[in-house]
């Protein structure tokens, strides 16, 4: 199931480095919020995936399920929530005062 | 009685809640914003006293003993840099205050700044690598945001460039932390260094070492800069001093916290890395700096300088390197901070960022030109100024150790800041004067006082450097021996 995980995450990874890599602002985002994906997927099963039950300590199980991995994830979730959101209204704004959602476009000349 | 520990992170986040209420009163939020700072660098003085005398301290939160739990650890050097981190925040709020227009002051400007020094302070004081990540993340969403305040093309085409290769580098943290997670079980960082000694530095561990390397120098300007001078000439002035000021530090900081604690096993490998890049960062930035005659870009180089510099220090990390590595961290906060505020007064008061645009301004406004003069000569490293204990501790660990191309290129770079420096110096502060006295803007009184006090910090740096020393020495006896920071976070449960 783990090795299925993973290359899972590399499907992703590389649908995202496709989408970061083209020069529209909206599927760079995408991509972005497509790369996050990926890596919470890679924390995930990191953790081991379903190996226990969960860590309840009423539960008396042999084995316990790591629930690190799954705070960690939550965290970085949120995170990621926050920063894609932030970067929609930036491009939104720079879309508004550029004219532009070229990534091209948005060099910057030296006269300025 | 550590519970102290959390305030130079947490005092900033309450202020900056409450202050969000008080949009409308900008003169009010930047004093309160003020105290605040100064108070957390007074906190911090307190709990670097603390530190000498009690050893290194930490903070469990709610009482999950490590490895279990997220805590803070307080040694020398973490505590140095939030010291001077308040202290340059503080100082560049109250530019803010004297300069900044009354619309910028009301759209959330300064409780953004104090949760940027949350995230800062956090960063320096964290002892968990996801914590750490956590702080980068607080620390990077209020740069974003300072980055877009002002609303100019050239900034929302910046950010939008910031802010991606920000998320990228923030996904190879997560990365890194994933493997790392998988490799050892842990994200204490003394928990995790304790194992890495146990099992030894395995391929796979240096794979992942190098992980956190492209990491750290993404968000130090560490060779990796190419993001570097564009984000930071574009936005205010007072944030751009604050960038260069303290983000770049931060990514230094964790440079050396992650390859002095945990990956110091291979340093055949990591540190001939972080040697080989820290000498293109140089190369890059001196032909930058001398390049361009926008005289913030040239600011923006000198930042990418001493980023190269600092990490000549960490590539030899023998005692005296480490220790001149510190000291030029210090320095180069204030100095930093200073020069960004000194060229965007020029700027402010010539109204144009070209070299070609301004001259003669040393006749209009002698005490900015001295200011700018000292400011360069700190830079470069002149004794008695804060620069030059750092460059000589530095250079001499150099050639202690042998690595004469690292020295040449550390030296040669230090006579390229002071000639890209000159050549501001030169060509706007001399020459014919071609604004009169009369149809001269006028310097808004006490714009000059917080230049000043910068100034007067870096050259009592220079002058007291005898006083820091007890302090920069247990910093960097610390870091050599990763055993007193696994024992304070391990040893004893108290």
């Amino acid at each position: 199931m783990e090795s299925l995980i993973i290359i899972l995450v590399g499907v992703l990874t590389t649908v995202a480095i496709y989408l970061v890599l083209s020069k529209n602002v909206v599927r760079v985002i995408l991509g972005t919020a497509i790369l996050s994906h990926a890596v919470h997927l890679l924390i995930l099963s990191m953790g081991g995936l379903k190996v226990g039950t969960v860590p309840l300590l009423g539960e008396e199980a042999e084995v316990y399920v790591d629930a690190l991995p799954q705070a960690l994830i939550l965290t970085a979730i949120v995170i990621s929530f926050a920063v894609t959101a932030f970067i929609l209204v930036l491009a939104y704004r720079a879309y508004q005062e550029l004219g532009t959602d070229n990534l091209g476009a948005m060099r910057g000349s030296d006269d300025e | 009685m550590n519970n102290i520990l959390v305030l130079p992170m947490l005092f900033p986040i309450i202020v900056g809640v409450v202050l969000i209420f008080l949009r409308t009163y900008g003169r009010i939020q930047a004093w309160i914003s003020i105290a605040s700072m100064a108070l957390t660098a007074g906190i911090s003085f307190y709990l670097l006293h603390t530190v000498q005398t009690d050893g290194i301290i930490r903070l469990d939160f709610g009482g999950w003993e490590p490895p279990f739990g997220i805590l803070f650890v307080a040694d020398s050097f973490s505590i140095l840099l939030v010291l001077t981190s308040s202290i340059v925040t503080a100082i560049c709020l109250s530019y803010a205050l004297i300069s900044t227009s009354k619309e910028l002051q009301t759209m959330y400007f300064y409780p953004t700044v104090l949760f940027l020094a949350a995230g800062v302070n956090g960063s320096f004081l964290t002892g968990d690598l996801f914590n750490l990540f956590v702080c980068f993340e607080v620390m990077l969403l209020s740069s974003y945001v300072l980055l877009t305040l002002g609303n100019s093309k050239r900034q929302l085409r910046e950010a939008i460039k910031y802010v991606s290769i920000n998320i990228v580098s923030s996904w190879f943290f997560l990365v890194a932390l994933a493997f790392l997670y998988g490799t050892v079980g842990t994200l204490n960082m003394a928990h995790v260094a304790e194992r890495v000694a146990e099992v030894g530095q395995t391929p796979l561990l240096t794979t992942i070492s190098i992980v956190f390397l492209v990491v750290f120098s993404l968000k130090a300007g560490l060779l990796l800069y190419f993001w570097l001078p564009g984000s930071y000439s574009s936005p205010q002035i007072v944030t751009s001093a604050l960038f260069g000021a303290l983000l770049t530090k931060v990514g230094i900081y964790a440079l050396f916290r992650i390859f002095s604690l945990i990956f110091y096993h291979q340093p055949e490998i990591t540190h001939t890395i972080i040697g080989i890049m820290a000498a293109l960062t140089l190369i890059g930035g001196s032909l930058g700096a001398i390049a361009f005659n926008d005289i913030r870009s040239i600011a923006a180089y000198n930042v990418v300088i001493a980023v190269g510099f600092m990490l000549v220090g960490l590539a030899i990390a023998t005692p005296a390197a480490i220790e001149g590595s510190i000291y030029y961290l210090i320095h180069d906060m204030v100095a930093k901070a200073l020069l960004f505020l000194l060229v965007g007064t020029m700027i402010t008061l010539s109204g144009t960022s070209k070299m070609a645009g301004m001259s003669g301004l040393m006749k209009n406004y002698p005490l900015l030109g001295w200011s700018f003069f000292i400011t360069m000569l700190s830079l470069a490293g002149i004794p008695p100024l804060s620069g030059f204990i750092g460059k000589v501790l530095i250079s001499s660990a150099a050639i202690d150790n042998g690595s004469y191309v690292l020295l040449t290129l550390a030296l040669l770079s230090s006579i390229l800041v002071l000639y890209s420096l000159l050549r501001i110096f030169k060509n706007c502060f001399w020459g014919e004067t071609i604004v009169s006295k009369e149809e001269q803007l006028p310097l808004r009184r006490g714009v000059l006082l917080p230049c000043l006090a910068l100034v007067v910090l870096t050259i009592g740096i220079g002058l007291g450097t005898e006083g820091l020393s007890l302090y920069v020495m247990d910093a960097a006896e610390t870091l050599l021996n990763p055993d007193m920071y696994i024992d304070a976070v391990l040893g004893t449960i108290q």
